[in-house]
């Protein structure tokens, strides 16, 4: 027997996590966005969050609809099936996926585009069915894969590469998410990891429907200084609420944020959620005045970001419609036939 | 002289007055004595106030299709009157309320009068105003059970049975049939010479709208998730899943459901909703009708290129939502054979009876697994929302649910690599992975086409003309394994294909054309794409009809397209008025064509 030791781990990505994978293992295939691009540190995000929760990533789905935003799910989760859908229309797919097997993890995203435009409709349905899933929105306030049109997102008057105004008000997706009820609600920026990926976390493993809506500049189209969704505008427009980070259950409590009150949540499998108040204002569980905060800041030019709610008694699809614990699509046929004996009394029925 | 079992009677309604289920019981009454009969409900897009009519054809030789003439009208419906009364044959009955006194035949002294003073009836029995409209029609079901001599205790039976449990609704309900009933046996000639009595002629068949016999289907096939958004006329193939499953699909223990049915946004997201279904490995479908189909067809396009299970039943109703949204038709053939852009074409199921209806949507499920693809069931408002007299249900319990090339975890353990589109059989049809089931193995990135056999990303033009020429060889397996025409071939001169509710009157207008010396070998198609059998029988015969529901004769093209078959081939029969297409119209234009083109009949070159 010979022993081979093994090499010793220095970096970061290659640090194993409690099933024994590294980041690597989280990775999808190589972007193909340009050098600079919001959506890639979204994806990078993803990767650093599913890898510290530990779930195996074979256990995802990856939904999207198109556009930019929507290619992304290639670029993370390569050992998940992902499914690039119909333009607006990913709430949908994601809807019947999960309704399918509901032990999957499931994370959607989609564009500015994709969701405030053709897809509003989808949007806000899926919101109302809470649906268990994380729906990420890479928020750039254009249209990047047809290069560079106005989207819905847009703050009336920013304006377009070429200098030209917004003519119409604005949508803001984190509201209207916040208006129909979702039970996590949140805003990060695709610069700033280190709120990213614990609400990343958080988001995944909250039951029902989490959304955050993430300012993630296209620096080919919407990253000038008439724009209210670049980079150096929202860095100089931002306000923290509340940071997150998920505790697993047989983790140790070792969050330790800037000074303010702390409070937790308990997550549906145990684990808990830590939230850190860092505007003393700002209570995270009343959806009413998220909503007012929200929109005050935004009367003030200002992109309020952090975990701007979450229920205290979140809810999903599944337990709205009493299914079965067993997936839908791991039923056996005996379960789901009722046979020749039975047609033969329903035959009766209808003499 | 008395004929039975052979007649026509139409209920002329207000929409919103409660005959719906009165007229119901006489047509279960007349199926539970043994006569075959057909429903049809002929009713406005609106729910109240606007007129309704509700057709029964009792038929003891079995003819179920729409005929021409009513022998019995009840004219309910002041509004419709004039029109109702020109609808009766020479010799028919008319049935109307003459509280007001007076013989309201008008021009029409071909036909008898069977005047019954229903308000002034019910008026002396009654005291609450709602239970005197709806009472209206009770009295005259009573009178019409002595008119025609049909068993009054299969009737009261009924009105027992509807009402269990709330036994204050049985006794007035009673005595108002019994009102109607002394009525005419008092008053007026009872029985008519048309009359009913009891039949074999029903057998072991079963009365049954073909909506609630697709539901049970979907139920046996497997189907665990149904996502619709609700639209005239398949709004109640939904809503009988429901139902079916609240009964059929509950778990006896826990309670809880082993099914899903989202009533969702639009029909977008109903779509969408059964593709994400079925790409996670769960039988799911949707059901609509025409411009709910418009909608769908962009998902319908990515469920064809990403290769991925979905059920749709079309429920077909005449053109736009302002069109005759209740009326039926089968005009969205050419739109669901081939939905969507690019090179789609996607099988299509052609139910005519509920029994059809059952066995196809629980082998739409298989077909749409097996070829991963969507499946568009193509049944009509006649067929679906009205009761239609059905051979009974059958299910085998030795069959099994094919669930298609699906590798499970222990396969993929066992190959060295694996590739999604890559044919590996020669069919044209990949093995897929439902996600979840491999740590490592078998996880691929769904998109439309821009990706080799291995799921990976390309734009390569070979890559491209590969997959698509691959999906034509998948299309030539479906050729093989959807359901085989139904075919009747006696060797003659001339054939004729149809589908659908044409069936229905066809063997009525067969047995005429017949007795005028024409005789017809038959082809029923029941699918789409046309296998080796379409092709033969047109190959057989000289003289082709293709009958059908539609202006465009979009079967025709179909075949003149699929086949690439001569179109001067085929001669078309049409109608397009909304209802449904009945024995005469066949018969006439089939006798028409013989006439204008001098064709030998049988008759003729015998004598
Ligand atoms: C039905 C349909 N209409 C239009 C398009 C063209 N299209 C592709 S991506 C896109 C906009 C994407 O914008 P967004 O969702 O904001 O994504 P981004 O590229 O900005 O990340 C459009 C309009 C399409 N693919 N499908
Ligand atoms: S166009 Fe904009 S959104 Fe698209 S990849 Fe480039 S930077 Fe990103
Ligand atoms: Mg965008």
């Amino acid at each position: 027997m010979t022993y081979v030791s093994k090499p010793e781990i220095h970096h970061p990505l290659l640090k194993v996590n409690e099933i024994g994978l590294n980041r690597r293992n989280y990775e999808g295939s190589v972007s193909t966005l340009c050098a600079g691009c919001g959506h890639d540190s979204v994806s990078a995000a993803i990767v650093q969050a599913c890898s510290e929760l530990s779930i195996p990533p074979h256990r995802f789905l990856k939904i999207s609809g198109i556009g930019c935003s929507s290619k992304t799910p290639s670029y993370f989760l390569g050992n998940s099936h992902g499914f690039n859908s119909v333009h607006g229309r990913m709430p949908s797919v994601a809807t019947g996926a999960n309704l399918a097997n509901r032990d999957m993890y499931c994370v959607g995203v989609s564009g500015d585009g994709d969701s405030a435009s053709i897809g509003l409709g989808q949007f806000a349905h899926i919101v109302r069915r809470k649906i268990n899933m994380l729906y990420i929105v890479d928020n750039n306030g254009t249209y990047g894969l047809t290069k560079g049109q106005f989207s819905a997102t847009n703050d009336l008057g920013s304006t377009s590469k070429k200098g030209a105004p917004t003519l119409y008000s604005p949508i803001d997706m984190v509201s209207i998410a916040l208006q129909i009820g979702a039970g996590f609600v949140a805003r990060s920026f695709s610069g700033d990891k280190r709120q990213l990926v614990p609400l990343i976390k958080a988001g995944i493993m909250h039951k029902g429907f989490a959304f955050i809506d993430v300012i993630s500049p296209c620096v080919l189209f919407n990253n000038h200084a008439g724009s209210t969704k670049s980079y150096d505008y929202v860095r100089e427009h931002t306000e923290h609420v509340i940071d997150a980070d998920v505790v697993l259950p047989h983790e140790e409590i070792t969050v330790d944020y800037e000074p303010g009150t702390s409070e937790s949540v308990n997550m549906p499998d145990g684990s808990r959620l830590h939230l850190n108040k860092l505007s003393n204002d700002y209570d995270p569980f009343d959806r009413v005045k998220a909503l007012s905060h929200v929109q005050e800041a935004q009367e003030r030019g200002e992109v309020v970001t952090g975990l701007l709610y979450v229920s205290r008694d979140p809810h999903d699809c599944h337990e709205i419609l009493d299914t079965t614990d067993i997936p839908l699509n791991a039923l056996e046929e005996s379960v789901l036939c009722p046979g020749a004996g039975k047609l033969a009394d329903l035959n009766q029925s209808f003499r | 002289m008395t004929t039975y079992n052979d007649f026509v009677i139409r209920f002329a309604n207000v929409n919103g007055s409660g005959s719906a289920s009165a007229n119901g019981m006489f047509a279960k009454a007349l199926f539970r004595m043994g006569i075959p009969v057909a429903t049809r409900n002929i009713f406005p897009s609106n729910i109240q106030g606007l007129p309704t009519w509700f057709e029964v054809r009792a038929s003891e030789k079995g003819y179920l299709g729409r005929r021409e003439g009513v022998d019995i009208m009840v004219a309910m419906n002041a509004e419709t009157y004039e029109e109702d009364l020109a609808s009766i044959v020479p010799g028919g009955f008319l049935l109307h309320d003459n509280s007001q006194g007076g013989d309201r035949r008008l021009n029409r002294k071909d036909i008898n009068d069977l005047g019954i003073p229903l308000s002034k009836l019910v008026q002396s029995e009654f005291e609450d105003p709602k239970q005197r409209q709806l009472f209206k029609n009770i009295v005259y079901l009573g009178a019409l059970s002595a008119l025609l001599n049909i068993d009054f205790e299969i009737i009261t039976g009924m009105v027992s049975a509807q009402y269990k449990g709330k036994d204050d609704l049985i006794q007035p309900n009673i005595t108002a049939m019994e009102i109607g009933r002394s009525y005419a046996h008092d008053y007026m000639d009872s029985p008519l010479p048309i009359q009913a009595r009891a039949s074999e002629g029903v057998g072991n068949r079963i009365l049954i709208d073909g909506n609630a016999a697709a539901a049970l289907g979907a139920i046996y096939g497997g189907a665990t998730i149904c996502a619709w958004y609700p639209i005239t006329p398949s709004t109640s193939m939904a809503e009988a899943f429901e139902q079916h499953a609240s009964r059929l699909r509950v778990d006896p223990d826990t309670k809880r459901k082993n099914y899903a049915v989202i009533q969702a946004e639009d029909e977008l997201a109903a779509m969408g909703i059964v593709i994400g279904a079925g790409w996670n490995g769960a039988r799911a479908f949707t059901a609509t009708s025409g411009p709910g189909l418009s909608l769908m067809t962009e998902f319908l396009g990515l469920a064809y290129f990403a290769e991925i299970p979905a059920v749709l039943f079309d429920i077909q109703r005449a053109g736009p939502s302002t069109g005759m949204p209740t009326r039926t038709q089968q005009a969205d053939l050419l739109s669901a054979a081939y939905a969507s852009h690019g090179d789609t074409r996607h099988p299509l199921l052609f139910p005519a009876s509920p029994k059809e209806c059952f066995d196809f949507a629980a082998s739409s499920l298989d077909l749409a697994d097996r070829l991963q693809t969507p499946i568009i069931v193509l049944s009509d408002l006649e067929l679906g929302m009205n009761d239609n007299l059905s051979e009974p249900f059958t299910w085998d319990d030795e069959r099994c649910y094919d669930r298609g090339k699906v590798l499970s975890r222990e396969s993929l353990e066992e190959i060295s690599e694996f590739g999604r589109y890559l044919d590996i059989d020669g069919d044209g049809i990949g093995y897929r992975t439902l996600p979840g089931t491999h740590p490592t193995k078998g996880a691929f990135f769904t998109r439309g086409t821009s990706r080799d056999e291995y799921a990976v990303y390309t734009e390569s033009p070979e890559a491209y003309t590969a997959n698509m020429d691959r999906l034509l060889k998948k299309w030539d397996t479906a050729k093989t394994i959807v359901p085989t025409p139904e075919i009747v071939n006696g060797d003659a001169q001339a054939g004729i294909i149809y589908f659908g509710t044409t069936a229905m009157p066809m063997d009525e207008a067969l047995d005429r054309l017949s007795d005028d010396g024409i005789h017809l070998d038959t082809m029923r198609l029941r699918a789409f794409p046309f296998g080796e059998a379409v092709e033969a029988f047109i190959d057989q015969h000289e003289i082709l009809f293709v009958a059908e529901q539609n202006r465009d004769a979009q079967m025709r093209t179909l075949l003149v397209n699929e086949l690439e078959i001569d179109p001067a081939r085929f001669i078309s029969i049409l109608y397009y008025g909304g209802f449904s297409i009945s024995a005469d119209t066949i018969h006439e234009q089939i006798l028409a064509y013989y006439t204008d083109h001098n064709l030998p009949r049988l008759k003729e070159v015998q004598s």
